[in-house]
């Protein structure tokens, strides 16, 4: 009895296994179908797909979709592919991420280690701005980044993209340093260690987790945008997830849907590599994300 | 020479002084920074929407004040209904359906399943994806032209027909289908993670009181995972109020307005016919929606903690 305590409680029957196996595969194989689709018929030529099967492997297979894609298909005015538009969206995911993160660990280490009357409300404020519509700030955006000139640049998507993070940054590295001993602090207060040396010396170097925690949703937040990407990018500007969706629902021409998906996958890829390298802290930091306080 | 003493023992006092006071004032400056953007872009930018929606703002803010006027003309406009009620049919069904898949997926797996580390990912590898990445993705497979009827037909099933995509009084279920489909794995997670953290030997002394494995459930595991659906609601609810990117990559809004949501509205109204005033009314009643799920939320939460 006791050497089964880690076990689940549940009797299940051979048949009851069987069903529920199959149950399982069967989600498995729906979550997977896009996912398929896309590649299957990125190496297809187009006729493949007009006439073919959407589910069957291709006959001739080809990179040239690719190739389009990347470097060649017509987006906007040039014939550039979507390139440019990764490029754009890596100039502008890198230092998003980077600044947030940091003010991030900032705020969150004074809202637990130093805290000051008041300090409840300005999380709850801070917390809230993590779940509002961007609908209701679009307007006043546009004319705000029009003011500083930065309407259509990249350090505009920048800026956007660090202060709509901040609540979540905020709330990830708080609730990590909140349980954190605040002894320790405590002790390197009396020694005469500082606020800027106690967290770098000792909240820093334990920040490991939480860090990647925190930069792979805020990665995976800013690269996915496409809102702010559509309402404040100009041409050269522009990110990836605004460039495929351009390459997509344009409607001038034949609809090459052998280049739409490779381009699809194009703009999936970083997320996804990430996704796959460390799933494990993507998943903590979705929950993080939902379970909050 | 004395006075020059004292007068350094003062300014040095003073240095400590500064220094201490400095101290305590530090974390406030560090974190003011960040404070201040949020108070000026969210709270600020909130105040400015909420004078446009009071505004008879058209293609450029303007300052007219016309009171309650454009909420008036939001809630006559066909358009606008069209969008709340798509809303409620995608927000009912998405949370509805997301819990149930979300739930199921997670009970099976937590019956001890071979492979559990091979499909926990699959189910979850949706959430990393981009909207417009998804929709792209099911826009070609749901189109009958070229996906999902065309291959039925391929496969000798000449009757089959699944053209929701292309009509008016289905196409908001697609996007139900594709959006469902990104989120549902997101959902088990978080039920897995509740199951995960049930004790065990509660659900064997209910076995051994001859409790059958439904009773088990009705009775103790689902009420213990209430957390897990309130907090898989309050996601659920924001993402559906917010949702944007996908219907402008799935049917950007199509056919027709089948498929307005409050947020494509909003944009349309504020950037391209120059509504701007009904663009903010509308986005004002968009954060008063969220505002109603996620402010009693967060108020209990954070007391919970506190106590």
């Amino acid at each position: 009895m006791s050497a089964a305590s880690k076990d689940t409680a549940l009797r299940t029957g051979a048949i009851a296994r069987a069903v529920i196996y199959s149950v399982l595969i069967v989600f498995a194989v729906f979550y997977l179908l896009p996912l398929f689709v896309m590649l299957v018929n990125s190496v297809k030529p187009l006729d493949e797909i007009r006439q073919g099967n959407m589910l069957a492997f291709p006959q001739a297979f080809t990179i040239e979709p690719w190739i389009q894609a990347w470097g060649e298909a017509q987006i906007g005015v040039q014939p550039t592919g979507l390139k440019p538009y990764f490029v754009n969206s890596l100039v502008m995911v890198i230092p998003a991420v980077a600044i947030s993160t940091f003010l991030g660990a900032i705020n969150g280490y004074v809202l637990t280690k130093w805290q000051f009357p008041g300090h409840r409300i300005v999380f709850g404020l801070m917390l809230f701005s993590c779940f509002i519509p961007f609908q209701i700030v679009l307007i006043p955006m546009a004319r705000i980044l029009g003011l500083l000139d930065l309407a259509g640049t990249t350090s505009g998507l920048v800026l956007v993209h660090v202060v709509y993070g901040l609540g979540f940054t905020t709330l990830f590295f708080r609730n990590y340093y909140d349980a954190f001993p605040t002894e320790l602090i405590r002790a390197a207060t009396i020694d005469g260690a500082g606020f800027f040396r106690i967290f770098r010396r000792i909240l820093l170097p334990s920040s490991g987790p939480i860090i990647v925690v925190t930069v792979i949703w805020q990665f995976t937040n800013v690269w996915n945008d496409f809102l702010f990407g559509a309402s404040f990018a100009d041409f050269d500007s522009q990110p990836m997830t605004v460039a495929l969706n351009n390459l997509v629902s344009s409607s001038t021409g034949v609809k090459e849907y052998n280049v739409h998906f490779a381009g699809a996958i194009l703009a999936a890829l970083p997320t996804l590599i990430v996704y796959v390298v460390s799933g494990r802290y993507f998943v903590r930091g979705l929950m993080a994300g939902a379970v909050k306080g | 020479m004395p006075a020059r003493l004292a007068l350094a023992r003062a300014t040095s006092e003073v240095a400590i002084e500064m220094i201490e006071r400095l101290q305590t004032y530090l974390p406030r400056l560090v974190l003011s920074p960040s404070f201040v953007l949020i108070l000026l872009f969210v709270y600020g930018f909130i105040v400015f929407t909420g004078y446009l929606s009071m505004s008879d703002s058209r293609m450029l803010p303007s300052f007219g004040f016309v009171g309650l006027e454009n909420f008036g003309k939001l809630f006559n406009l066909r358009h606008w209904s069209i969008a709340l009620k798509n809303l409620a049919i995608f927000g009912i069904l998405y949370i509805v359906i997301c819990t149930v898949i979300g739930l199921g997926l997670a009970i099976l797996l937590d019956m001890k399943i071979r492979g559990e580390g091979v499909l926990r990912p699959i189910y979850l590898y949706p959430m990393a994806l981009s909207f417009i990445v998804t929709g792209t993705a099911w826009k070609w497979f749901l189109d009958p032209g070229i996906g999902l009827e065309h291959v039925m037909h391929l496969w000798g099933w000449e009757s089959f027909s699944f053209n929701w995509i292309k009509s008016r009084e289905m196409a908001i279920y697609t996007v139900v289908i594709a959006a469902v489909w990104q989120s549902s794995g997101f959902v088990m997670a978080m039920f897995l993670a509740g199951l995960r953290g049930i004790d065990n030997e509660i659900l064997k002394a209910a076995q051994i009181d001859g409790a059958s494995n439904w009773q088990l459930y009705r009775r103790i595991v689902i009420p213990m995972l209430r957390p897990a659906f309130l907090s898989a609601f309050v996601v659920l609810a924001h993402l559906a109020i917010k949702a944007y990117d996908l219907v402008i990559a799935l049917t950007n809004g199509g056919p027709g307005r089948a498929t307005e949501l409050p947020a494509t509205f909003m944009y349309s109204y504020s950037f391209t016919r120059n509504q701007m005033g009904i663009g903010a009314s509308s986005a004002v009643i968009m954060l008063m929606m969220i505002a109603s799920i996620i402010i009693p939320y967060l108020y209990s939460e954070l007391r919970e903690k506190k106590s």
